[in-house]
């Protein structure tokens, strides 16, 4: 019984939610695949039973139709217009990840706003951890206007031998993104012209490549 | 000249869609919370029920009708172990509030309370004695060496489920594991409520949830 109640509590509250969601929502979705009575919440459910069970055209609808809400949820932990990309791709490869965790009786917006609130969080974190270090690197330099003295030259080396040996222990998918985009500065269609995959896998290579690299200097989980 | 980023996002989002949509394949849904409450508490009731064959039901009887609040503590030990390891499984899921977590709450004060009363009483409680501090050393071997089991199947009941709060996930599968052992422990516990008894079983029971807390982020698997 104390379930019902809880179930019954929270969703009067996330329809409450996507309502105030789906007035900021830019991604069309096809009116065809609606039903009148059933709402936005119902068929991003729907869609997400399906996806669980491997229907692919219902996955990717859905996930572009998520993209707006995770956008929604991000600018509401007050991220910053310019890292709202980010929460909305760690979100997706969330939802990916644990997409099984999702109970289609459900509402699916509250179980998506929860993993995208949290992926929020952790980018507000790792954001103001960076800048405090920014801040003091910045000072260093200022401070220390010599950048050519001995130890300065040997410890950035030694970073950037670190820095090598991260990305040599990358796996091979993301270490060639990161040498192709990152350290050759090739184009995205170049660099997919040259190692024969397609720009997308590469995009999404770099960016967990980036990921596993931030993790590693910054010891962000 | 138009804005990059609003520029870059559809299709930024796009080749990942497409990229996850490739990787896509069918799930096993999660069980809901009270089906795997269920499941671990049946392990729970077969130790028990071990327990109880090796030891007879008779005495555990026979002190609880002597003093009801022995009773009504383990009562409130049982109740906190069910609620706590639900509100566990409850917060393995996205979306579900974090209000779950004080669920184990009146359990957890019928349990601490009637302990508590229970040092209180003037009378000892039959066929038990109030134990010395080497017996009561025992106690906390018992509960923290049953916790040890029972925390690692929560955990690993868990393992496939996304806790948001890692953290708090694992306070609750401390508490439960702990409650569950307290409650085990009273089928074969012969010593009556007494300071030092309740002071080993709070040890007990804050050393299994301090441990699980502090390996609970890395033991969990990230959500």
């Amino acid at each position: 019984m104390l379930q019902t109640l809880t179930a019954t509590g929270f969703m009067g509250l996330d329809s409450g939610l996507s309502r105030g969601m789906s007035r900021v929502r830019t991604v069309p979705v096809e009116p065809a695949a609606a039903s009148i009575s059933e709402t936005p919440d119902q068929r991003r459910a729907a869609w997400m039973a399906a996806a669980q069970a491997g229907d692919r055209r219902a996955y990717e609808k859905l996930l572009a139709d998520s993209v707006a809400l995770i956008r929604a949820a991000a600018r509401r932990q007050g991220v910053a217009q310019d890292h709202i990309d980010d929460v909305v791709q760690e979100t997706l490869i969330t939802v990916h990840r644990v997409r099984h965790t999702y109970d289609p009786t459900r509402s699916y917006d509250a179980w998506l706003t929860a993993i995208a609130n949290r992926r929020a969080i952790d980018a507000l974190r790792s954001r103001g951890r960076r800048d405090s270090r920014e801040l003091h690197d910045d000072f260093a330099v200022d401070s220390h206007p010599d950048q050519h003295d001995a130890s300065a030259a040997t410890e950035s080396g030694q970073r950037a031998q670190r820095l090598r040996e991260a990305i040599a222990e990358l796996p091979p998918g993301q270490r060639e993104a990161v040498e192709q985009l990152g350290l050759k500065e090739h184009s995205l269609s170049e660099a997919a012209e040259l190692t024969g995959r397609n720009a997308g896998a590469l995009k999404v290579n770099l960016h967990r490549a980036l990921k596993a690299l931030r993790e590693r200097f910054h010891g962000e989980p | 000249m138009e804005n990059p980023e609003i520029m870059s996002d559809p299709r930024l989002h796009e080749a990942l869609i497409d990229r996850l949509g490739t990787e896509l394949v069918p799930v096993r849904r999660l069980l809901p919370p009270w089906l795997r409450t269920a499941g671990w508490m049946l392990v729970v009731a077969v130790i028990a029920a071990v327990l109880l064959m090796h030891y007879g039901a008779d005495p555990m009887l026979r002190r609880w009708a002597g003093t009801p609040d022995l009773g009504w503590a383990g009562m409130g030990a049982v109740i906190t172990a069910v609620t706590a390891a639900w509100a566990a499984f409850a917060l393995g899921v996205p979306g579900r509030r974090p209000a779950w977590a004080w669920l184990p709450l009146p359990g957890a004060l019928l349990w601490i309370g009637a302990s508590g009363l229970g040092c209180l009483r003037e009378w000892v409680a039959p066929g038990t004695q109030v134990a010395s501090m080497h017996q009561s050393a025992d106690c906390l071997v018992f509960i923290i060496s049953f916790s040890i089991p029972l925390s690692a199947l929560l955990i690993v009941l868990l393992r496939r489920a996304c806790p948001l709060r890692p953290v708090l996930t694992a306070v609750l599968i401390g508490l439960a594991s702990a409650a569950a052992s307290a409650s085990l422990l009273e089928i074969c516990h012969s010593f009556d409520s007494a300071a030092t008894d309740l002071l080993t079983h709070a040890l007990a029971v804050a050393a299994v949830v301090a441990v699980n807390a502090a390996m609970g982020g890395r033991l969990l698997s990230k959500a």
